[in-house]
């Protein structure tokens, strides 16, 4: 018989192809240049320079404080617009869910350097409160990410759900705290998620605010820019495992709490 | 204290939404401490809105609800002594069997110990047992809705509300579902109060139907005297199987319907209009001659149990239930038995019928098209282009499925000498003098009587047309 076989499995050499090019492979250069010297000699001196250097060290946590307290800000601000968004009975929901959304689609910088203007014609200079602007700038950059899968999260929660626990007894708040609160437990983890890892490493806003804070990506930057690859490889591969280490454990969380998923990541 | 016998009562309750839907109105009810009552009509007559009403999780518009003779009507839900299981279970996913059912005895803050002979006890009820520490998600549907009532059980309610329980179950689980329940109330002793739209259902499980369409209550009673003796057409036509004629009273004890006179037990004074119920399983079927009408099988089901047979005489149709077969085209006999019709006054004159959908998808009544938009009777249908009928969802609509109704009121149709005029022909068969008009019965043709008024005399036996203007009758669609 001429008929042409085709596997199924090579429908999935141009995607293993991408991978390797794309992914794989600037993997493997990061990790060389991670565990060698400028020699291009083996050595775990970067490793090693990293966790005794005051000034990374310091950095590192530093950048922690910035995203825990960008991600709790976003959180508290987040978690009542999306209930209430989630709850209003409102025809128009739609269209206020859009514009929370909308500036996403706004150009970057210009959002920024809006919010630059504002906060100098407040603060006069921008210079005085470098962390109160940087979490400032993180949270207006990052809250529609924390309120998207959060809201889609309360919305999809199926109202008998309440009707029962009020029906056993649990008042409004309480009905509220033991069903509604740790139903939402995997939109929280997805908003978290997607807003702790990115303001860990974005500096582009901290840049554009004229802050000196100096965060992780910032470090990273400077590191390339005085062509200490080998240093720079390093951070970024330890921010790497951080990340994946955090990844790990909300993705194991998720499964657990709601098998069914719905958030957004 | 003083035992009272009702449990809970319902006055003059009335539930109208935010959009002016009126889901229930003045709807009256007493139920029996220790009752196995159910709620039984079509969807959206109201059934679960009631059930809503004595949970607490709708506020009537009107009237009071009494438990144990104190109102209770505006109470928020976890401050009445009733539990609810609901319709998809509403398990909480992100808790185990245990906590699940202990939730409403946490929420009573009873000791750690105590918390856990209970549900271990309930899990026993429900034939569940060492399922504490699985997830809800691991449970099959029938594991899930046994949960759901231990959920409700558990905390010794004194009124037990089941919002179509067994719904999501196939059917074998349901019947077992349905015995296991009527035994848990006799064990429980706790007051039942089920919705439901399968009237088998509600036929075995109850003490007590109350039979609701279109948010009013239409009958309330035990099972056998709603299925033996319905007091009206529609609950007629909901429980049960039943052929249903419009007919007249033609003597002491005698009614005409389905083109024959049939000897009746219903003392109904002559002339009146009246609707007759007849169960299929109470025909009986005879040769030719010796029935008290005559007609052709039209078709032959077998169910098992009995054939389904459909007879076609003149223009009506009946259904009948028999161990014994026949064949298509066969000539039979029909013969019913006089305590086996059931004869009810009919609420008003209006003369209803049925109209058909022919094969281009148009309505017509004896062989006349009627100029009317089938698309507005039959909602959400439209027509392709060409002309034949969709429904909502695009797809073609089979006029053998529906049933189309048409009703006109006894002043919207005209007698004529002319008779070719007429929509349908026939002759009068009874007249009454009403004060200010005549009211006449007309026999048509078609084998139905129609019941005219006319300020003017015509005789008995006359031979008239009907003329009955499109845009005076309305339209209901039956499936």
């Amino acid at each position: 018989m001429g008929r042409i076989s085709f596997s199924r499995k090579s429908l999935g050499i141009p995607y293993a192809l991408f991978l390797a090019i794309f992914v794989v492979a600037p993997l493997l250069v990061l990790i060389y240049y991670a565990f060698t010297n400028g020699q291009g000699q083996f050595t775990l001196s970067n490793l090693t320079g990293f966790f005794t250097n005051p000034n990374t060290l310091g950095t590192l946590c530093y950048s922690f404080a910035i995203s825990i307290t960008t991600t709790a800000v976003c959180l508290l601000l987040a978690y009542p617009t999306a209930y209430i968004l989630a709850k209003s009975r409102l025809k128009a929901k739609s269209v206020i869910v859009m514009i929370f959304i909308m500036p996403m689609w706004i150009n970057f910088s210009l959002r920024i350097t809006a919010l630059k203007e504002i906060l100098t014609l407040i603060e006069n200079n921008l210079a005085f409160y470098p962390f109160l602007n940087a979490v400032i700038g993180m949270t207006y950059d990052f809250l529609p990410f924390m309120i998207l899968p959060i809201y889609n999260t309360i919305v999809k929660l199926d109202e008998s759900l309440l009707e029962a626990a009020r029906d056993l007894g649990a008042d409004e708040r309480e009905a509220f705290l033991k069903v509604t609160l740790p139903l939402s437990i995997p939109g929280i983890v997805s908003g978290i998620a997607m807003v702790f890892l990115p303001a860990m490493t974005n500096y582009v806003v901290l840049d554009m605010l004229y802050n000196s804070t100096y965060i992780m990506g910032s470090l990273i930057g400077s590191y390339f820019a005085a062509y200490n690859w080998n240093g720079g490889s390093m951070i970024a591969l330890i921010l790497l495992a951080i990340i994946c280490l955090f990844t790990l454990l909300t993705r194991g969380m998720e499964e657990e709490d709601n098998p069914r998923g719905g958030a957004l990541l | 204290m003083e035992q009272r016998e009702n449990i809970i009562e319902l006055k003059h309750i009335t539930k109208t939404f935010e959009d002016g839907f009126h889901a229930v109105e003045d709807f009256n009810l007493e139920v029996k401490r220790g009752e196995f009552v159910t709620f039984l009509g079509p969807s959206g007559c109201g059934k679960t809105t009631t059930l809503r009403m004595i949970a607490g999780f709708d506020i009537p518009t009107e009237g009071e609800i009494l438990l144990n003779g104190k109102p209770i009507t505006n109470l928020p839900p976890n401050k009445r002594p009733i539990n609810t299981v609901f319709q998809r279970y509403a398990l909480f996913p992100h808790m185990n069997i245990f906590d699940n059912i202990a939730f409403g005895l946490k929420q009573k803050k009873m000791q750690k110990s105590v918390i856990e002979k209970k549900v271990k006890k309930v899990l026993e009820l429900v034939d569940l047992e060492g399922f504490e520490n699985r997830r809800v998600s691991t449970l099959s549907g029938g594991q899930q809705q046994r949960v759901a009532i231990a959920r409700a059980v558990v905390n010794e309610p004194e009124i037990l509300l089941l919002d179509e329980p067994l719904g999501a179950l196939d059917l074998k689980m349901r019947k077992e579902m349905q015995l296991e329940l009527k035994a848990m109330h006799k064990e429980l002793g706790i007051t039942f109060i089920y919705v439901t739209h399968d009237q088998e259902e509600a036929l075995t499980m109850s003490d007590k139907i109350v039979v609701m369409s279109e948010g009013k209550t239409q009958q309330i009673g035990a099972p056998e005297d709603i299925y033996n003796e319905p007091i009206n057409a529609f609950v007629a036509d909901f429980i049960g199987d039943s052929n249903i004629f419009n007919g007249i009273m033609t003597g002491h004890l005698r009614a005409r319907f389905c083109g024959g006179e049939f000897d009746c037990v219903d003392d109904v004074e002559e002339g009146t209009h009246i609707t007759a119920v007849v169960r299929p399983e109470d025909v009986i079927l005879t040769a030719p001659q010796e029935g008290t009408i005559r007609g052709v099988v039209t078709s032959v089901i077998f169910k098992g149990m009995h054939y389904e047979i459909t007879v076609e005489s003149g223009k009506n149709e009946m259904v009948i239930q028999s161990v014994r077969s026949a064949k298509p085209g066969d000539q039979v006999g029909m013969r019913v038995d006089p305590d086996n019709i059931h004869i009810m006054i009919a609420e008003d004159h209006t003369n209803i019928f049925a109209v058909e959908i022919n094969k281009n998808h148009r309505l017509e009544y004896n062989d006349t098209l009627l100029d009317t938009s089938l698309t507005k009777i039959i909602r959400g249908s439209k027509r392709a282009e060409d002309g034949t009928l969709l429904d909502a969802s695009g797809e073609e609509i089979d006029p053998r499925k529906i049933r189309v109704m048409a009703a006109i009121g006894p002043n919207d149709i005209k007698m004529t000498d002319h008779q070719d005029e007429g929509l349908v022909q026939g002759y009068i068969s009874n007249l009454i003098y009403k004060g200010d008009h005549y009211s006449y019965v007309i026999h048509t043709d078609m084998g139905q009587d129609f019941v005219v008024n006319d300020e003017y005399l015509w005789n008995m036996d006359d031979q008239v047309g009907l003329i009955m203007p499109v845009e005076k009758m309305t339209f209901s669609v039956k499936r």
